[in-house]
């Protein structure tokens, strides 16, 4: 039964009311009943209330910036924060001292290990010490080839300042990866500019690259043009259901959906537009210039590099 | 030893310096020689312990593994290699047997910078600030079990500052000191023995490890006891003193409580000798 306090307007239970008059005399027991209801209350909401800071604060904390790598055999992100317990164990045994915990208040998750590839890269030794030294798993001792790690992605970023796009022959990240030929090639390329030249094109295989940091390390710009991330920061991914059309039509021997009405090209009538900045190099051995198309798209640097040493006097002269 | 409050002038035998510091040096060259063991390899090249308090290898064989951190990377449901495990029960099985708290008065090194505040405090005679319930840490301690459950990720780890010292000390630190520096002032100006005593989840943890301790401290000739009041103003757990100084819900003369972290500072500062340093087993008193 309730009623309002005529004083305050109040809804009060009058049932409760002779209950509360004894209490304002207040016997010793439910003064201490009282304490510690409070006393418990405290102590739940404030150690809730740290627990519950702890915890947003690791979710806000948590994101690994672009430019710090884990060590080989690392889990992926999510699950490497559950099972890393930041002893360090995997920065005492690396040869080449590359790891660093990570301090409170720097952009990487407290205490984790990570390394900066542009300082000093991972030298990818073959017993793979971090491994083997970390207790929980959070290296995964599943990697025991070091080219199988997936420490990262290179990526070339810019573009605009790599000297091999310039039409130099710079060629360190190329020349210094662990994986040559394999994680880097160079793809020739028809340099536009010059119009007799060659591009040689530092292009990375996501397949192949372990993400050591060796090509950020020696790029010798003043800031590196290439640059390994985390993967999932470099890396793309097709949908699922996607089927490349060469792949499918090479691995069945012709087409899946038979032969394609040829549409005509219209904007490109042009005699060379089209062609320049995307069509590889091809060996002169190929006589007229409609034989470029039939050519294989991506010739490997060996090829390529033969081709030019015959001759760069291209079929794109007018 | 002007430093320490002495109100009881009477004491029948003039103790030397040693007998009235023994058991904090003791604890301090205990504390030291742990970072030691960490700090010669990268200091002179000689490896003892490699790792941190979180989980380490000692000369090469031994695996140690702070229990609460396995614990809580098995809620986040990842199962750590034997390695971290084996660890884990090693250290399980040393502070049941020894004595949870052991942890926080002789490895820890937050332990320092707390009694540090504590001896400030007391110094600058600060009685005011607000005490946290000596419960709150059971709640945290079970706050960052549910937070690793529920992030999947180990959260304390982010924040804690007994890891995040002792890891700073070994592999160096910048802004992990803002939060020892917090700790102290918190302790100094806040709440006396506000962290080590009521917030610390780790010392929660330990603690509840404490119950069958075996070192233990005994209030063995409590019938000298002339209420001076020493061994209360020193001890970070007070509340431990009085059910085997004063027979108070117990008749034996033992310190049973597993907050107590058998640190011996009561033994050192009292004149009257009547704590001493004992196992679990001695029910002596006089």
């Amino acid at each position: 039964m309730g009623r309002a306090c005529p004083l305050n307007g109040l809804i009060v239970d009058s049932a409760r009311q002779p209950a509360r008059k004894s209490t304002v005399a207040e016997s010793p027991a439910s003064a201490a009943r009282r304490r510690f209801i409070n006393g418990v209350a405290a102590a739940a909401g404030g150690g809730c209330l740290l627990a519950l800071g702890a915890g947003l604060y690791s979710r806000s904390a948590s994101a690994l910036p672009a430019q710090a790598l884990r060590p080989p055999g690392a889990l992926a992100e999510d699950d490497f924060l559950a099972a890393c317990v930041r002893c360090g164990l995997c920065v005492r045994d690396c040869p080449y001292h590359i790891l660093k915990l990570a301090d409170l208040g720097e952009p990487v998750p407290t205490g984790t290990p990570y390394f900066t590839a542009r300082q000093i890269p991972c030298e990818m030794c073959d017993d793979i010490p971090c491994v083997k030294a970390c207790p929980t798993g959070a290296l995964d001792r599943e990697l025991t080839d070091i080219n199988q790690a997936r420490m990262g992605l290179a990526a070339l970023v810019d573009h605009e300042s790599c000297l091999n796009f310039l039409g130099l022959r710079c060629d360190v990240c190329y020349r210094v990866c662990p994986v040559i030929d394999k994680a880097i090639t160079l793809e020739t390329q028809h340099n536009p500019r010059s119009d007799r030249h060659a591009m040689l094109l530092p292009t990375v295989h996501s397949d192949a690259c372990t993400g050591c940091g060796k090509c950020e390390k020696s790029c010798v710009l003043p800031e590196a043009a290439i640059k390994v991330f985390p993967r999932k920061l470099a890396q793309g991914a097709l949908p699922a259901h996607y089927r490349k059309g060469w792949e499918e039509k090479a691995r069945h021997g012709g087409s899946l959906i038979g032969e394609q009405v040829e549409l005509p090209v219209r904007g490109f009538e042009g005699s060379t537009a089209g062609r320049s900045a995307t069509e590889t190099v091809v060996a002169p051995v190929a006589p007229a210039p409609s034989a470029a198309p039939s050519a294989a798209p991506v010739p490997s640097p060996k090829e390529a590099s033969g081709g030019l040493r015959r001759g760069l006097d291209s079929h794109w002269k007018p | 030893m002007a430093s320490l409050p002495v109100s009881s002038s009477d004491s029948d035998v003039p103790r030397s310096l040693w007998q009235r510091q023994r058991w904090l040096v003791l604890r301090r060259l205990s504390q030291a020689l742990v970072l030691l063991a960490f700090l010669a390899g990268p200091w002179f090249g000689l490896w003892i312990a490699k790792g941190n308090l979180s989980s380490s290898l000692t000369l090469g064989v031994l695996p140690l593994t702070d229990p609460l951190l396995a614990l809580q990377t098995l809620l986040t449901g990842h199962l750590p290699y034997a390695a971290a495990l084996t660890g884990a029960a090693i250290v399980l099985g040393f502070y049941l047997l020894v004595g949870g708290r052991v942890f926080c008065g002789w490895v820890c090194p937050v332990n320092v910078v707390t009694d540090a505040a504590a001896w400030t405090r007391r110094r600058l005679g600060i009685k005011t600030g607000r005490v946290p319930d000596a419960a709150t840490r059971y709640w945290l301690l079970g706050g960052i079990l549910v937070a690793a459950a529920v992030t999947g990720r180990l959260a304390w780890e982010w924040v804690n500052p007994v890891s995040l010292l002792h890891r700073g000390l070994i592999f160096g630190m910048g802004g992990g000191l803002f939060v020892i520096a917090g700790i102290f002032v918190y302790d100094v100006l806040v709440a006396s023995r506000g962290w080590c005593g009521h917030l610390c989840p780790m010392g929660a943890f330990y603690g509840l490890l404490g119950r069958t301790a075996l070192l233990r401290v005994s209030a063995a000739k409590r019938s000298a006891c002339d209420d001076c009041m020493d061994c209360f103003t020193v001890c970070p757990e007070p509340q431990v003193i009085r059910p085997a100084l004063k027979a108070v819900g117990q008749a034996g003369p033992l310190i049973l409580s597993s907050d107590c972290t058998t640190c011996g500072r009561c033994i050192d500062v009292c004149d009257k000798q009547v704590f001493k340093m004992t196992h679990r087993f001695d029910q002596r008193s006089e």
